[in-house]
Order: structure tokens, then C-alpha cells, then sequence
């Protein structure tokens, strides 16, 4: 129970900062809006291909406006060394990373709440397949963009290029989540086969890395 | 001499950052109860020594005790550190700052009669219910907030690297009387400055560093530091 608090007061206080500063956010609900509404202009796709296209389209999109935020989740903890603090704290390290990651999360999910209508809008789209599953899809995709920001974002934190070194980094390692978001998407979009594996494939991924960044982040935070 | 009992024990600790050495073989008591001001040159090793003995940077060699334990990570909710910067959030209040930070201390590991928020604030001289981000602070009313941050949980060990620059007198001369509070409380200090005239109301002992070094330390027996305090308190007013 007393972690589930520390995570609480973590979590509580990132949602107040964004909340206050919307650094994040803006950043990332601009980005996407330009990516979606860029491509649909620079494809114009009939109604079968933007089903083919979309799911790459959607989830490149939110990966490189999920990357604004995840260097911003740390940044803010370098200014006036409020990091040190945190490394001071006898609460758990892994607490701040899960509610880093919680907290990524809604903030992404809320990108896609706006994005979703719009990209039906401009891809003019209708899923042929099993439309609920995005409903597994979209969550479990997010997770994978964010566990491993999150984790890379704070990997980085002492570097100088840090805004650079973060993509460098997190797109090379997410290609297999990327691939099954894709193609699960595709699945369902296309109703051409089956996503079941792709999807397990994806709670796979997010299992083994969610798992791995939490027992590493103590040793990354403490890192000089 | 002061009692036996060490606050922090240092036995030849070195720090290298690459091939410079921050810390030189330095071996030094400090007794619990006492409050050392740490002064030198800059680069002379203050902050580092600071920064080690909080547990944020480790030595390169050497064996450091704090509080009877070489395991610094067992200690952290006992040890208060303020850096050189406020380690506080811009956009929250000072209250909202204080109360965060309180939720990260588990009940169990402090002390019976530990501070709330709003009395560590109220302690510094701040208002707790007072509405604005600590981004909009002056730089005395952030190093006050940051001061009630660290004090809010008790620490037996205070680690203060220049809590007072860029401070104002009025600012300096709050700080010092909550210090003297802690001090006579029995709390160990270790505070470092380029100001020793201000830190000499509270000071038991100078402690000099020079090139990662420890080169002097001056005891100040017979003070008596409660009337230095009021009379340097009456001289800045």
C-alpha cells in the first residue's frame, strides 16, 4: 500500500506540472495533428490503401510526438536539481519510473483520443476486421512507446545531446513493439487476417520490458 | 574536545572526475552535535565533499561512515541535503513542493514529531498559504522553501552547500536563527560558504579546505553561540 502511494504522489504531482505547464502535451498533440493531416494530403490514398497505410502512419506519428514528451518528463526534474531530491528519497526509485510511465501514458492516451476522430475523418476509414480490438491495441502500443521512453529518456539524462540521443536510441529498440502495433492495426483495419498474434506478441513486449526497466531504474538514477 | 561520538567518519576519500582529483586522501571526525562551516577557495573540493557524503556521487577511494553506517542508502531519511540550486519545482507552491516531498518519506523511518509542511514553512518565515509558484519567488524565499524542504523531516545530519548566496541579509539572518535552533537540538551541520562572518553565529568549528584537501580545522570552544547570534543580528539591523 505505501508504495501504491508513493506512485499516487508521484503520479499527482506530474499530472499538476503538465497540468500547469503543458510543455508536454501541446508539443506532442502539434506534432501529431501535422503528421496525420501531412500524409493524407501528400498520399491522398483511395479508401483501400489508407486501410493498408493508416496503422503505420498512426503509430510513426505518435511515436515521434511521444518522444517531445519523454524528454520533457525529465528535464524537468534536472531543473534546479529537484533530481537530487528524488535520489535523497527514501521511496522506492521505481515508483517515479511508474508514475513516469502512468503518467506518459494518459498523456499520450489523450493525443489519441483527439487524433482518433481525425484520422478517421482524413483516411476516410471504416475497419473491416474486428473494430474493438483497438481497444487492446491502442493501451498496449502505448505502453510499449512510453515504458521504453520513459526508461531511454532517463538512460540519457546526463548526456548533452540528450533531445537527440533519445530517438537514437528508443526507435532501433522499439521496431519489434512498432511491427506488432502495425500489423495488429492493419489486421483489424483490413479484416485480411488475424491480429490475435501480433497483440500477444505486443503484451509480450510490454511485459518483458515493463519488468526489465523497472528492476533497472534504481541503477540508472543512481548512475554518475 | 567535543564528545566521542562521530557524526560522519572520512578515511582517506578520494574523488576523481577522470584525472582530476576533486577529494585528496581527506580523513576527518565530525562529532555529533557540532556545526562545521566549510570554507575555501572555489574548487576546493566543498561541494563534492557535500555531494559524497549525501550519497549523490561516491568516493573513488577511501571509506566514509555516516551515523554509525558505511551504508549511506540505510541513513538517507536521516541525512537533510540542500545543493546549490532550490530543489523545488517551479510551477508548485511552496506548500505543494513540501507536502510532495513529505509523501515520499515513509512513516516508519522518521522521527516521532517530525514537521508538517506548513510548520517547516512557517519555521523559515514563509506563509504557507501563500499562492504562488516557487518560480516567482526571490532567490532569499526560494533558499527559505528549499531550507523548510530539507528540515521537514528532522535530519540528524544537515548538509548545506551555500545555502546563503545570493541571499539577502534578511533572508540569511532567518535561516541562521532556524539553524541555531537545529543545532541546539543536537543535529549535526555541515554547511559550506564563502561568508564565514554570517556563518560564525553558529559556527562550533571552521573547517578550511584547500585543492581537495582538508588543511585546517578551528574549534570555537568557549562561544557562546546563542549572544553572537543576537549581536549579529543587531549589527545587520
Amino acid at each position: 500500500m505505501n508504495y501504491a502511494r508513493i506512485v499516487w504522489a508521484h503520479l499527482q504531482k506530474d499530472l499538476r506540472l503538465e497540468w500547469r505547464s503543458k510543455d508536454a502535451i501541446n508539443g506532442m498533440l502539434f506534432f501529431s495533428l501535422l503528421v496525420v493531416v501531412l500524409f493524407s494530403f501528400a498520399f491522398d490514398p483511395t479508401m483501400a490503401v489508407s486501410r493498408q497505410i493508416a496503422g503505420g502512419i498512426l503509430w510513426v506519428a505518435l511515436l515521434f510526438a511521444s518522444t517531445t514528451a519523454l524528454n520533457q518528463t525529465w528535464t524537468r526534474e534536472l531543473r534546479h536539481q529537484v533530481l537530487d531530491a528524488q535520489r535523497m528519497a527514501p521511496s522506492p526509485a521505481s515508483a517515479l519510473f511508474l508514475a513516469k510511465v502512468l503518467a506518459n501514458f494518459l498523456f499520450v492516451t489523450m493525443i489519441q483520443v483527439v487524433l482518433g476522430p481525425l484520422f478517421i475523418i482524413f483516411y476516410n476509414l471504416h475497419a473491416l476486421g474486428q473494430g474493438w480490438w483497438m481497444a487492446l491495441v491502442l493501451p498496449l502500443g502505448t505502453l510499449a512507446l512510453v515504458v521504453n521512453g520513459t526508461f531511454f529518456a532517463a538512460l540519457s539524462l546526463r548526456t548533452r545531446n540528450r533531445e537527440m540521443l533519445l530517438p537514437l536510441i528508443l526507435f532501433p529498440i522499439s521496431i519489434p513493439a512498432l511491427l506488432a502495433m502495425v500489423q495488429s492495426t492493419t489486421g483489424i483495419l483490413t479484416g485480411e487476417f488475424d491480429p490475435g498474434l501480433w497483440i500477444r506478441m505486443l503484451a509480450g513486449y510490454d511485459i518483458i520490458f515493463l519488468t526489465l526497466c523497472l528492476l533497472l531504474f534504481e541503477t540508472i538514477l543512481n548512475a554518475e | 574536545m567535543p564528545p566521542a561520538a562521530n557524526a560522519i567518519e572520512l578515511h582517506e576519500v578520494s574523488k576523481l572526475y577522470g584525472s582530476f582529483a576533486a577529494l585528496r586522501k581527506v580523513t576527518a571526525e565530525f562529532h555529533t552535535g557540532h556545526s562545521y562551516v566549510i570554507l575555501g577557495p572555489n574548487g576546493a573540493g566543498k561541494s563534492t565533499l557535500l555531494r559524497n557524503l549525501a550519497g549523490l556521487t561516491r568516493p573513488s577511494f577511501g571509506t566514509l561512515m555516516l551515523l554509525g553506517t558505511a551504508e549511506i542508502a540505510a541513513v538517507r531519511s536521516r541525512i537533510g541535503y540542500l545543493g546549490h540550486d532550490s530543489m523545488l519545482y517551479d510551477e508548485l507552491t511552496a506548500l505543494e513542493n513540501l507536502r510532495y516531498s513529505a509523501r515520499l518519506y515513509e512513516e516508519e523511518t522518521l522521527p516521532a514529531g517530525r514537521w508538517t509542511p506548513e510548520q517547516s514553512l512557517e519555521m523559515v518565515g514563509l506563509d504557507p498559504g501563500l499562492n504562488r509558484p516557487v518560480g516567482k519567488f526571490s532567490q532569499g524565499m526560494r533558499q527559505r522553501a528549499s531550507l523548510a524542504r530539507v528540515l521537514m523531516a528532522k535530519p540528524e545530519l544537515l548538509l548545506l552547500d551555500e545555502p546563503f548566496s545570493n541571499v539577502d541579509l534578511a533572508s540569511s539572518t532567518q535561516m541562521l536563527r532556524v539553524l541555531n535552533q537545529m543545532r541546539a537540538a543536537g543535529n549535526t551541520i555541515l554547511l559550506t560558504t564563502h561568508q564565514p562572518e554570517l556563518a560564525r553565529p553558529i559556527a562550533d568549528c571552521f573547517c578550511t579546505m584547500r585543492e581537495g584537501q582538508i588543511v585546517s580545522m578551528e574549534y570555537f570552544l568557549s562561544t557562546d553561540q546563542a549572544s553572537s547570534l543576537h549581536s549579529a543580528e543587531e549589527h545587520h539591523a
